[in-house]
């Protein structure tokens, strides 16, 4: 009896694995995976599901717009609402993929600050997408690994092979290390994207870049480079702070993050272009972007929540009342001491050119 | 003299030919219906869209699409100096319309892949571009100094050209210029001919390692007893049955620097802690993780082949007066090409197309030219330049397979 | 058939090749051959199995102490079933087998311990084993290139052999152009072409049609007569064996039963097997009442007593199988002295021409055969017809109790 029960139990759920593609949920979201989509689940759908009484569907990927470009192109859109990077938002809503938001629609902020205030500077340059959290691109190393020199403080240090000799982790992309590069260099962050724009500047970063070629492990998926510096393969590693911060806070590794010249960058939600659920996926958007379900999701990962007004309701991290959340934000003021805003405009106009350039610099 | 021959005709005077065609029709039909469907399906499924992406790489109409009248307009313009008034205009109505629609970005896109910078441009003048008056010149020019330099026109006008040779170019690393034609780039900029030509020594390579390590495990499963070889057989199989992530994950723990194999290097002492061998991340870590994985497909077909050879055949040559080792090269060995021709080929085309295994553990000096086109295809979404890649690779695979017939022959392949 | 064949071999002249050019070619190749062979002292045998023994899997033998010793020049053919161990010592001969116990020694040295391509014997295998990918030359060229001879010399030799064998225009076609019967001789040719002194042949002939199989025969042992090669060949075949060799090595469970020339084989088989193996044969049972002088009294099972020559006995009380050829049966309407006779009833009759085969019930064995010649006297038998069988007392041989 209780084989059968459980056969068909087993059956059924199957079924409904098989299905759930065609089956139309109240909303599909999609965003990357992991920790990061862990603590939107509780920041932002479940609440959200709380308060309509509506299902969500979550999905994941590993960014790109080619999944949306098929599903608009094909007229057949399974995703409403999907997480993304700010180059991919403008590109995406340049080729009129995603649906144009009125930002003005926005929830104000508890203290009455409309929406297009409350937002920090500049992360509502995308008429389709709402900015959700500040996330940042720093290096970091393995404190618990005994080694014959002094920590790391600065940018300059991850490419002083000298003084820290050993492998280096970085991502296999041109931006974010383009920049590192320079600012090891000395120049000013906020010189950094005007010198990257001249034939001389880029120059200058490919060859600082040289410096290093030969002690790069080069990753290309976000959970490498926490692998790759706990197996010891590399002695610093660039990475995305969250899933350093998940490292440290729930497998206790002891990973520490040099945040001097670190980038910070935006994640952001738009809502794909002939969605069914429009409604729904506009009502789940304004929602999660309120202040209150920012704040809420910045207590399961460190990446910074994109309202000011969100900043004073951070607490301490979900399972442990010790980790003060706001210490590990990028948006810390003493990850701000030293930091560069990602520019997007940059990248959007160059990153063609730049990555064919940085590709045959990696070929050669 | 001509020969005249009458056509044999059947009992009723009817030509015989034409019985037999009529005796035959209903069974030719049969089978065709047969047939039929898996027809219809190969086509809708692997030639139409293969051919769709094909013409994806001389072909691209999104400028014309979108701007189409400023396409036309820009055909009489002679590509020496900045175009009259008239291509202004038409640029600036079509600029406005475009900002309305929502597809400038588009055009911006398209036109940014030919000269960098030209999206944040076409945007910017759109979004101006739905009060300006004329003269549209004047008002074009002061939107954004780009407007100003000759090359930007040209390369513009290159766009809107709906059938072009540039992607192919692109692919074989040259530039097309308007009036001048291709130019090979900058030799720092080079990459994609380097990137076909470490493509195809990696897969020569593979396919060589996966001959060596593959002959003599195929020959013990063609010989061993058949419950002895079943288990082997179990064996080499196996790695068809596990992700193919997670073989390749296994292969990092393996080869890392911190991994068993340099562990166990420094503990025999044949290289010291601080000097250990760099393994993955670079061409030998592509080299043996494809090697493992796509091993199955040349012992296989090699297996099969070898199965059918009796033993007497050496065992001949062995009375014959042959030493084994003239015996193997001489008589077994060439009996063997049509199972290593077609495992070679096997390995060899697939090698071609890897491109998850190289990306995660090739480094930077194992990256092939699969991995150029998956990330054109999924994250620059320069389908175009993908489309290019891809057909030349895919003629590349044709040419080899064109000369290994001729020189093997395809007829002496035995998949199984 | 079996027995006209029989009498073909001992009764008649040799054939001749059916085609005078063979002969005539073959004669050429012969003497070509002959300049280059090494004729070894006849008294001590070429080849010789001591005390032989192999296993496979160290529970049962499948050759028990094998001796065996073989001239040179001589045609030896091991004949048995199946499974009788006769071509696991032609592999031991051939060096693909090693023999579990006991030296097998080629022309006066043990061989054991020589790798096949050592040993310089030629060999013809059961599917031919030519080379699939190579030509019927290159085929031919194999072991006289593989000796590094001249290409001049090669090619001379392949021309002659090619000749020998009739096949002098199919030098180019690959082996799978061949009908069987080129095959088989392009095969032949190929152990021969480099002038071994033993040629081994593992049922070379099994693969042919009846026809093609008896000319082949012929065309085998004129080669063997003619250029005093020494052969051992392997067959399952009775009438093949009895056609061309010089002596038999009759094999059955991994032991020889009788080693002879075809006549005595056929007429003094020295125990049951033998007699039922080679030739068609009438068994009697019985037990032994008495031994005199080299004859047995037997008492037949239902009650008949035959006298018997005492081939392979035991005394007084055993069972014995009496053996009776088919064609050394008489039937008559009557007893005539001086001959054993039974009472038989007529069962079934063939006529077969040349005689009628006569299926008889003789002492409560209704299989019991007697080929009676076809002469007028002889044409008034009957189905049904009780009559009498009767044989001289030297036709019958008292053997051993085989079932």
């Amino acid at each position: 009896m209780s084989l059968n029960y459980k056969t068909i139990v087993a059956a059924a759920t199957f079924a409904g694995l098989l299905s759930s593609n065609a089956y139309a949920g109240d909303l599909t979201v999609v965003s990357w995976g992991g920790a990061y989509t862990k603590s939107q689940v509780e920041g932002y759908h479940k609440p959200w599901m709380a308060k309509t009484g509506k299902s969500i569907i979550s999905e994941d990927y590993t960014g790109g717009l080619a999944e949306i470009k098929a599903q608009v192109e094909s007229g057949n859109v399974s995703w409403d609402v999907v997480d993304l990077e700010l180059s991919d938002a403008i590109r995406g809503c340049d080729e009129g993929l995603f649906e144009v938001i009125d930002h003005s629609s926005l929830p104000p902020a508890p203290d009455g600050t409309p929406a297009t205030e409350d937002f920090i500077d500049g992360s509502l340059s995308s008429e389709c997408a709402v900015p959700n959290i500040v996330w940042s691109s720093i290096y970091v190393y393995d404190s618990s690994k005994v080694r014959n020199w002094n920590a790391p403080k600065t940018m300059a240090d991850f490419f002083n092979t000298e003084a820290f000799p050993g492998k280096r982790g970085m991502r296999k992309n041109p931006r974010v290390t383009l920049e590192f590069a320079l600012i090891a260099d000395g120049v000013p962050t906020s010189e950094v994207y005007e010198t990257l724009g001249t034939e001389e500047g880029l120059a200058r970063a490919f060859a600082k870049l040289d410096t290093i070629k030969d002690d790069v492990i080069w990753w290309e998926a976000g959970a490498q480079p926490p692998q790759l510096l706990a197996d010891g393969e590399v002695i610093f590693t660039t990475a995305w702070n969250g899933r350093v911060f998940n490292a440290v806070a729930a497998e206790d590794k002891s990973f520490e993050m040099v945040w001097d010249g670190q980038i910070y960058d935006l994640d952001l939600y738009a809502i794909v272009k002939g969605t069914k659920n429009l409604e729904n996926a506009l009502d789940f958007v304004k929602f999660a972007t309120a202040t209150e379900q920012l704040a809420a999701q910045a207590s399961w990962i460190s990446y910074g929540p994109a309202r000011k007004s969100s900043a004073p309701l951070i607490g301490t991290y979900h399972d442990n009342p010790d980790i003060q959340m706001l210490d590990h934000m990028p948006t810390s003021p003493a990850a701000l001491t030293n930091a560069l805003a990602n520019d997007f405009m940059f990248w959007a106009d160059n990153f063609d050119e730049i990555n064919e350039k940085f590709n045959a610099w990696l070929a050669g | 003299m001509p020969n005249v021959v009458e056509p044999i005709t059947a009992a009723d005077g009817t030509p015989l030919k034409k019985k037999l065609a009529r005796a035959l029709f209903r069974s030719k039909l049969r089978a065709a219906g047969l047939v039929l469907p898996l027809f219809a399906f190969i086509i809708a499924t692997f030639v139409v869209p293969i051919f769709a992406l094909m013409l994806q790489g001389v072909h691209n109409d999104t400028f014309y699409t979108y701007m189409p009248r400023t396409a036309e307009v820009l055909n009489d313009w002679d590509g020496e100096s900045l175009p009259g008034e008239l291509v202004f205009a038409t640029l600036a109505a079509e600029l406005a319309k475009g900002k309305k629609e929502r597809t400038v970005g588009k055009v911006a896109t398209r036109v940014n892949r030919q000269y960098s910078g030209a999206r944040s441009t076409f945007t910017k003048t759109a979004r101006k571009a739905v009060k300006m008056e004329a003269p549209f010149k004047e008002a074009i020019l002061k939107a954004d100094k780009k407007w100003k330099r000759v090359e930007f026109w040209q390369a513009i006008k290159l766009t809107s050209e709906t059938w072009t040779p540039a992607f192919y170019g692109a692919a074989l690393d040259y530039e097309l210029k308007l009036n001048e034609g291709f130019e090979r780039k900058v030799e720092k900029e080079r990459i994609h001919v380097k990137l076909f030509w470490r493509t195809l020594v990696i897969s020569a390579v593979v396919m060589g390692c996966c001959l060596l390590l593959g002959y003599p495990v195929a020959y013990l499963l063609a010989t061993l007893p058949l419950k002895t070889s079943n288990l082997l057989m179990i064996l080499v199989l196996l790695p068809f049955w596990t992700s193919l992530l997670v073989r390749t994950t296994a292969w990092i723990a393996i080869l890392q620097s911190q991994g068993v194999v340099n562990d166990i290097l420094v503990w025999v002492g044949v290289t010291s802690d601080d000097s250990r061998f760099s393994l993955i991340y670079n061409m030998t870590g592509t080299v043996v993780a494809m090697t493992h994985i796509l091993l199955p497909f040349m012992v296989l077909p090699l297996y099969s082949v070898m199965k059918t050879i009796p033993p007497a055949y050496v065992r001949a040559a062995r009375s014959l007066g042959a030493t084994p080792t003239l015996a193997f090269l001489r008589i077994y060995l060439p009996q063997t090409v049509p199972g290593i021709g077609a495992g070679g080929l096997l390995v060899f085309i697939l090698a071609i197309g890897y491109y998850i295994t190289p990306a995660l553990v090739g480094g930077q000096s194992g990256v092939l030219i699969s991995n150029m086109i998956a990330f054109h295809m999924k994250s620059s979404l320069n389908w175009s330049l993908a489309a290019a890649l891809g057909g030349i690779l895919l003629a590349g695979v044709l040419l080899l397979y064109w000369a290994y017939d001729r020189v093997v022959g395809i007829d002496n392949v035995k998949l199984g | 058939m079996k027995r006209e064949k029989y009498a073909s071999k001992i009764g008649r002249p040799q054939h001749l090749p059916s085609n005078m050019v063979t002969c005539f070619y073959l004669t050429l190749f012969i003497f070509s051959l002959h300049s280059g062979n090494i004729m070894l002292d006849s008294s001590d045998p070429f080849v010789r199995f001591k005390n032989v023994q192999k296993s496979y899997d160290g529970e049962t033998l499948v050759v028990k102490d094998l001796n065996l010793d073989i001239a040179a020049g001589e045609f030896v053919t091991m004949l048995g079933p199946s499974g009788s161990g006769k071509t696991t010592c032609l592999m031991m001969l051939a060096g693909f087998e090693t023999a579990t116990h006991g030296d097998i020694e080629l022309g006066g040295r043990p061989i054991n311990n020589i790798p096949p391509h050592k040993r310089g014997i030629g060999m013809v295998f059961q599917n031919y084993a030519l080379f699939p990918h190579l030509t019927v030359a290159e085929n031919l060229a194999f072991p006289l290139k593989v000796r590094k001879m001249s290409a001049a010399e090669v090619e001379d030799k392949v021309a002659k052999v090619l000749d020998m064998v009739q096949m002098r225009a199919f030098g180019d076609r690959k082996p799978a152009q061949l009908s069987g019967g080129q095959q088989q001789r392009i095969a032949l040719a190929r152990a021969l072409v480099f002038e071994p002194d033993l040629v081994l042949m593992d049922e070379p002939l099994g693969a042919l049609d009846k026809q093609l199989r008896e000319h082949m025969q012929y065309e085998i042992k004129h080669i063997h007569e003619s250029l005093g090669v020494t052969v051992v060949y392997v067959t399952h075949d009775q009438s093949e064996a009895l056609t061309m060799s010089n002596r038999i090595a009759v094999f059955n469970d991994g032991v020889v039963q009788q080693l002879a020339d075809p006549v005595t084989l056929y007429e003094k088989p020295e125990n049951a097997f033998v007699a039922q193996f080679i030739g068609e044969n009438n068994r009697l049972l019985g037990t032994v009442k008495d031994v005199t002088k080299g004859i047995a009294s037997v008492e037949l099972d239902n009650g008949d007593m035959v006298k018997a020559l005492a081939i392979n006995v035991g005394g007084k009380g055993e069972r014995s199988l009496l053996s009776v050829r088919p064609e050394r049966c008489i039937v008559t309407p009557k007893k005539s002295r001086g001959l054993t006779a039974l009472n038989g009833r007529i069962e079934e009759l063939i006529y077969l021409g040349d005689h009628i085969r006569c299926r008889m019930n003789v002492a409560g064995d209704d299989d019991f055969i007697v080929k009676v010649p076809n002469t007028s006297s002889q044409l008034g038998l009957v189905i049904g017809a009780e009559v009498y069988v009767g044989w001289e007392t030297s036709d019958c041989r008292a053997l051993d109790y085989l079932y």
